[in-house]
């Protein structure tokens, strides 16, 4: 942890490059998400999106490269540290393309759970905590309470005593981002957050990540669905086998001939081109 | 009728050691996957260190039976309760991630260590501990055979009703309980909300061990007699009464370890004592083969 420079990015990537094998999944790659933005990161499938992904949360270390994350804890060389270090240090949490809750506890535990941070610090205080001693109660009721804020945020108030399992789906992708709030996070990295939400649902979820974003917690965002990065993204990166091919805002992306080539040119047939060109 | 009540409170009285141990095996395989073949004789090491505690507590002239075993208690579970997390710490916690054999090839090698640990410190003879509770009630007596129910035995009963009863509410209702149903449905995804998982996974075997420690105590003072190798017959039985709950249910466990318990005394009463372990274990071939995943297991949901 280095002393804290003003003006450094939220998140800087460094010549980022991650090799299984003889594959090259991401190559080169350098960009940066800002505090406060909204940062998509888009491509055509196997671009190497979600790798990227898994290198910023720990999940691979990459072959070369850096992940610097600035923010008022301190500088994280995060290519250097365990995942769940990252989560509860750095303050980076994620979601994946599919849903992880924790089916058989309710709404509003998986809410709690990922509080647990601040509600038991170490063993001593856990052990406190069991028996309901040193400041547990207060502790309890703020958790309670800000899983109530998001309960009402994905407007999900009404079910928190249901089990999450038993949720329609919509509603399990919601509670899965209010559940990555609940841990605190500087930076939320959504992985296609709108995969398989119908029209109204992307409307929705449109408004909460734009909610979160005035609320002060920044999100890189992969998505698929154009209409949703195109509405709320304040920055764009696109990537194509590995690669940069443009980075910039909506309009600037949506013009660039590189692009449109990646999306129109080497033909995938899982792409909507129309929705990027138009 | 008389000697089939009699059967069934014995049996109910065993069930209830044989379940205490089994909610170690139940949580353990809840939550990391891997059957823990130690449990057994931490048990073992359980009833030791209540009866080194109980000839202790003599020799300092603590003559207040149940001072003494309140005292017994917390010593045994507490010492118990460091082997358990000794045991996770050295032979478990370096395997993980590990292939899923090694573990499970750990704690055999556990298992034997701690019975010749035992062996050699205490000694290969058995060890009998005179009665600490005796008497009871007569309940009835028909056709010249007196139904008893010891003190003993509702002590056994009363104890193991108030732990399990401490045990679900610290599962169902404290952030540690939810920390390890959290670890249990998915470790990696607690992992990035922030729980400490190996933190969580210690804790679970210090529990399992305390509770397996107090069932050693217990099965200490209604049989009387221990040796070195008690946990693993013990152990097995224990096991066996988690896989026939549905290994993974606390409740199973629970439910296992009375089934064990009632069909071991009604078979050793009615047939033949010695094939009363044949008995219990063909009821369990029996439930594998018609219920494969136990009494109250759920059926293993494929993650995508």
């Amino acid at each position: 942890m280095d002393a804290v420079t003003t003006d450094a990015p939220l998140l800087a990537v460094r010549d980022l490059t991650m090799r299984f094998g003889g594959l090259t999944a991401v190559d080169m790659l350098s960009f940066e998400a800002h505090a406060g933005d909204i940062t998509a990161v888009i491509g055509p499938n196997g671009a190497g999106k979600t790798t990227v992904f898994n290198c910023i949360t720990g999940f691979y270390r990459p072959t070369s490269g850096g992940l610097n994350l600035t923010q008022a804890g301190g500088r994280f060389a995060l290519e250097r540290m365990p995942g769940h270090r990252i989560a509860r240090h750095a303050k980076v949490a994620r979601t994946f393309q599919n849903i992880r809750l924790f089916a058989g506890m309710t709404v509003l535990e998986n809410l709690l759970v990922a509080q647990h941070n601040t509600l038991m610090p170490d063993v001593a205080r856990g052990l406190l905590a069991v028996f309901g001693l040193g400041g547990y109660r207060a502790h309890e009721r703020a958790a309670v309470e800000l899983a109530r804020f998001w309960l009402d945020a994905i407007d999900l108030t009404a079910r928190a005593d249901d089990a999450a399992g038993a949720l329609p789906y919509g509603a399990q992708r919601r509670l899965e981002i209010a559940r990555a709030m609940c841990t605190g996070p500087v930076l939320l990295c959504l992985d296609e957050p709108a995969a398989g939400l119908n029209p109204r649902e992307s409307d929705e979820l449109s408004a909460l990540l734009l909610r979160i974003r005035d609320g002060g917690c920044s999100i890189l965002l992969i998505e698929h669905d154009m209409g949703v990065v195109m509405r709320i993204s304040d920055h764009i990166v696109v990537l194509d086998h590995g690669k940069k091919i443009s980075d910039g805002t909506a309009e600037q992306v949506r013009n660039d001939p590189n692009v449109i080539a990646a999306y129109l040119g080497e033909g995938d047939e899982d792409e909507t081109p129309a929705e990027v060109a138009q | 009728m008389a000697y089939a009540l009699q059967q069934l409170i014995n049996g109910v009285t065993l069930g209830m050691i044989y379940g205490l141990i089994a909610v170690g095996y139940t949580m353990v395989y809840g939550i990391i996957g891997m059957i823990n073949f130690a449990h057994g004789d931490i048990f073992m090491v359980g009833a030791f260190l209540s009866l080194i505690a109980i000839v202790g507590l003599g020799m300092l002239g603590i003559t207040s039976v149940p001072l003494a075993l309140i005292v017994t208690l917390l010593f045994a579970a507490g010492i118990a309760a460091l082997y358990g997390w000794a045991v996770e710490r050295i032979a478990y916690r370096p395997l993980r991630g590990s292939f899923r054999l090694a573990p499970l090839i750990s704690a055999i090698g556990m298992s034997i260590v701690l019975q010749n640990f035992v062996q050699v410190s205490q000694g290969a003879r058995v060890k009998p501990m005179p009665q600490m509770i005796p008497g009871g009630v007569t309940l009835l007596s028909s056709d010249g055979f007196a139904v008893q129910l010891s003190w003993m035995q509702i002590a056994i009963v009363i104890t193991t009703l108030i732990l399990l009863a401490a045990f679900t509410w610290l599962v169902t209702r404290t952030p540690l309980g939810r920390s390890m149903r959290a670890c249990e449905q998915d470790l990696k995804m607690a992992g990035l909300l922030g729980i400490d998982t190996d933190r969580t996974i210690s804790l679970t075997f210090v529990i399992g061990a305390a509770l397996a420690a107090v069932a050693g105590l217990m099965f200490l003072l209604y049989y009387g007699v221990i040796d070195f190798f008690i946990g693993f017959i013990a152990g097995v039985k224990a096991f066996t009464a988690a896989v026939l709950g549905g290994i993974g249910s606390l409740p199973g466990a629970v439910l296992g370890g009375l089934a064990i318990g009632l069909i071991e005394t009604f078979w050793s009463a009615y047939f033949s004592v010695q094939y009363k372990d044949v008995a219990a274990f063909s009821i369990l071939v029996l439930v594998l083969i018609f219920m494969p995943t136990g009494l109250l297991g759920r059926a293993d949901i494929e993650k995508v």
